[in-house]
């Protein structure tokens, strides 16, 4: 019987030709994940060469200015490579060494989880090939520069919207062609089982920290926990140890673009239905024939079809809120950040600041919010200037 | 017994397969009849989707120029109707699983029967996955047509054991598309599958010369023609008619 269900979300709709393998990922996984040997490189690369744990930051300005809850901030801007994508990469990577793979293939969109791969990819000694978008790859050309820096070879996919559901595409047409010696690290908690648990697993150390860091900071839980949701792996991680704490509300913010009443919209939970695609059934932007819907939104790591299974599930059962924030609004706290914190995050984490700027006035000053910042913002500070119509070019 | 093996048992098959919709419905129809005039057995019909993640840029594209065309479910359904007035010939959907789950399975395997579609490939669809809706089908006498790939080692007997119609051996790693030289050792798979069962065998992925179609006939019981096919649809158009019947012509030419 079909595996890796979240509800009636998840499984494995994959082609014939990488279930031998997407099998072997999963029996590999299930005896390395309880490995000694394995679990303590990890540690010591995350602590070492990533940088964590990654701080709980107190926004003291923040608090003050917007006159409510307390708001925290889980730095994962802070972590090697400038996002929480460093934390999923390590643990796939070294999985792919320990089973013997010579190459890792990866899709990415704002390129945060190319550059994260490129990276473990040449620590760990593995040949890295990177699927973006050729759209992305001009509103992102740093980081296909980076990329390449780290000696990966990275693909404009010219291929449907030429944007991240594109790159998925063209990285499982690719893992078909080639499963031997390669391994697909996927960048979200998304696509066929495993890869939702697995991406889940590893990322689930930003909850773990925060919530051991919140209890020695303020000796009590948080009253909120949210982050910005693309496919959702920063998101699952923040969520994942607060999931049994059920007095913390867990809020996920999508990317809306334009807005959800028009049709330049990411918000695969206020507009998507049940589909499969990509491996998985979840929710996705689609039409009445099941045809994936074109999706936008200013920010390339949030513009994506659908979301993972484990999301689905949460909202289903109504344990999560999903809410929808606009580019508007995202690039209104990329700058309030900016001058009020002296951060400046990522576009993608942008998204949860702004739903955080609307919900912390109308909390009491004894409430806690922790949100997470993602990743951080230097990349998009080209396209941020273009939106407020300053003509930079990197 | 069903349209489908009864076509195919016990004789040496050619498949074609084009993805309706390209450049038109009604050039689908008069595109199957060509094969169908030239020797084949029987006809797929891919299903447009808008990210078809098993294929290779050919039929990519003819994905893309079917939906631009305005080719929907609804249509393709219609369609055949029309066509099934007209030939006998069994016809086989290839669809991603979206374009059934959305349209809703008990609905989508009631307009297979209703316009005479004998089976359905869901290359997205593995085994473990098609419990959800092979009872549905079954209730409407569609086959289910399973994939066998070189990867699938153990799996191709618990797969075979279960086939219906037709199994669909996948010849080579990667996505359709032509290929100049197959490596796998397809003699060995279709061996394991004749161990255990007698649902015939055909063999796809890359194929696209006389040459291979008597090679792989000869291992197995049928050779399918996609990318191929759809090539000279690309190239000529509504005009492809006559194109695509005199290269049936030549493939089938091929079986010994």
């Amino acid at each position: 019987m079909s595996k890796g269900r979240y509800g009636i979300h998840g499984g494995q709709y994959i082609p014939e030709t990488l279930m031998n393998e997407i099998e072997k990922l999963e029996k590999a996984y299930e005896f390395y994940k309880n490995d000694k040997d394995f679990n303590d490189e990890l540690n010591t690369l995350l602590a070492e060469y990533a940088g964590r744990p990654s701080l709980l930051y107190y926004a003291e300005k923040m608090t003050r200015d917007l006159g409510g809850a307390k708001i925290y901030f889980k730095r994962e801007d802070l972590n090697h490579t400038g996002s929480h994508k460093i934390n999923n990469v390590l643990g796939q990577v070294l999985l792919a060494k320990k089973m013997g793979k010579k190459r890792v293939i990866a899709e990415t969109g704002a390129g945060q989880h190319g550059v994260a791969t490129a990276t473990a990819a040449t620590l760990l000694d593995l040949e890295c090939e990177i699927y973006m978008g050729k759209e992305d790859t001009i509103r992102q050309a740093l980081n296909v520069y980076r990329m390449e820096l780290l000696g990966a070879k990275v693909h404009p996919v010219e291929s449907g919207t030429m944007t991240l559901k594109d790159a998925v595409n063209e990285c499982m047409r690719e893992w078909t062609n080639r499963v031997d010696d390669t391994l697909y690290v996927l960048g979200s908690v998304m696509g066929p089982h495993p890869f939702p648990m697995i991406v889940r697993d590893f990322q689930s150390v930003i909850s773990r920290e925060a919530r051991a860091q919140i209890l020695e900071k303020e000796g009590k839980l948080p009253d909120v926990v949210m982050a910005c949701v693309g496919g959702g792996s920063n998101c699952m991680g923040m969520f994942y140890e607060f999931i049994n704490d059920k007095d913390v509300k867990l809020i996920g913010c999508e990317a809306a673009g334009h807005g959800v009443d028009t049709d330049k919209t990411a918000a695969t939970m206020a507009v998507g239905s049940e589909g499969i695609f990509h491996g998985m059934k979840s929710y996705f932007c689609q039409d009445e024939y099941g045809q994936i819907a074109p999706v936008y939104s200013i920010s390339a790591g949030l513009d994506y079809p659908g979301v993972g299974p484990e999301h689905a599930y949460l909202k289903d059962i109504g344990r999560a809120q999903y809410v929808p924030v606009t580019d508007e609004e995202a690039v209104n706290a990329f700058e309030y950040i900016a001058r009020e914190e002296g951060i400046i995050a990522a576009i993608e984490s942008s998204h949860a600041v702004a739903h955080l700027m609307k919900i912390a006035p109308t909390m009491d000053k004894d409430q806690i919010i922790i949100c997470c910042l993602s990743g951080r913002g230097d990349k998009d500070v080209a396209a941020i200037a273009r939106y407020r119509g300053i003509d930079l070019h990197e | 017994m069903s349209r489908i093996k009864n076509a195919l048992q016990g004789k040496k098959s050619f498949i074609g397969f084009v993805t309706a919709g390209d450049p038109g419905l009604d050039k689908t129809e008069e595109f199957v009849l060509e094969m169908e005039r030239a020797g084949a057995a029987l006809v797929e019909l891919g299903v447009p989707f808008s990210d078809p993640i098993a294929e290779g840029p050919v039929i990519q594209e003819a994905n893309i120029r079917a939906l631009a065309a305005g080719c929907t479910t609804d249509k393709l359904f219609d369609m055949v109707k029309t066509l099934r007035t007209k030939t006998q010939i069994p016809l086989v959907l290839l669809a991603y699983a979206n374009s059934l789950f959305k349209y809703g399975y008990e609905k989508f395997f009631a307009r297979c029967q209703d316009s005479g579609i004998d089976g359905i490939i869901i290359p997205d669809m593995p085994f473990e996955e098609k419990g959800e809706l092979s009872d549905i089908a079954d209730n409407y006498g569609i086959d289910i047509i399973s994939l066998i790939a070189p990867t699938s080692e153990k799996r191709i007997k618990t797969i075979a054991k279960d086939a219906k119609g037709f199994i669909y051996v996948v010849s080579s790693m990667g996505v359709t598309g032509v290929r100049s030289e197959i490596k796998t050792d397809v003699a060995s798979i279709v061996e394991a599958i004749r161990e255990v069962t007698d649902v015939p065998a055909a063999i796809g992925f890359g194929i696209s010369t006389k040459e291979q179609v008597s090679k792989y006939t000869s291992i197995a019981d049928g050779a399918i023609v996609g990318s191929a096919i759809v090539k000279i649809v690309a190239e000529y158009g509504s005009e492809a008619g006559s194109h695509i019947y005199n290269f049936v012509s030549e493939m089938v030419s091929g079986i010994e």
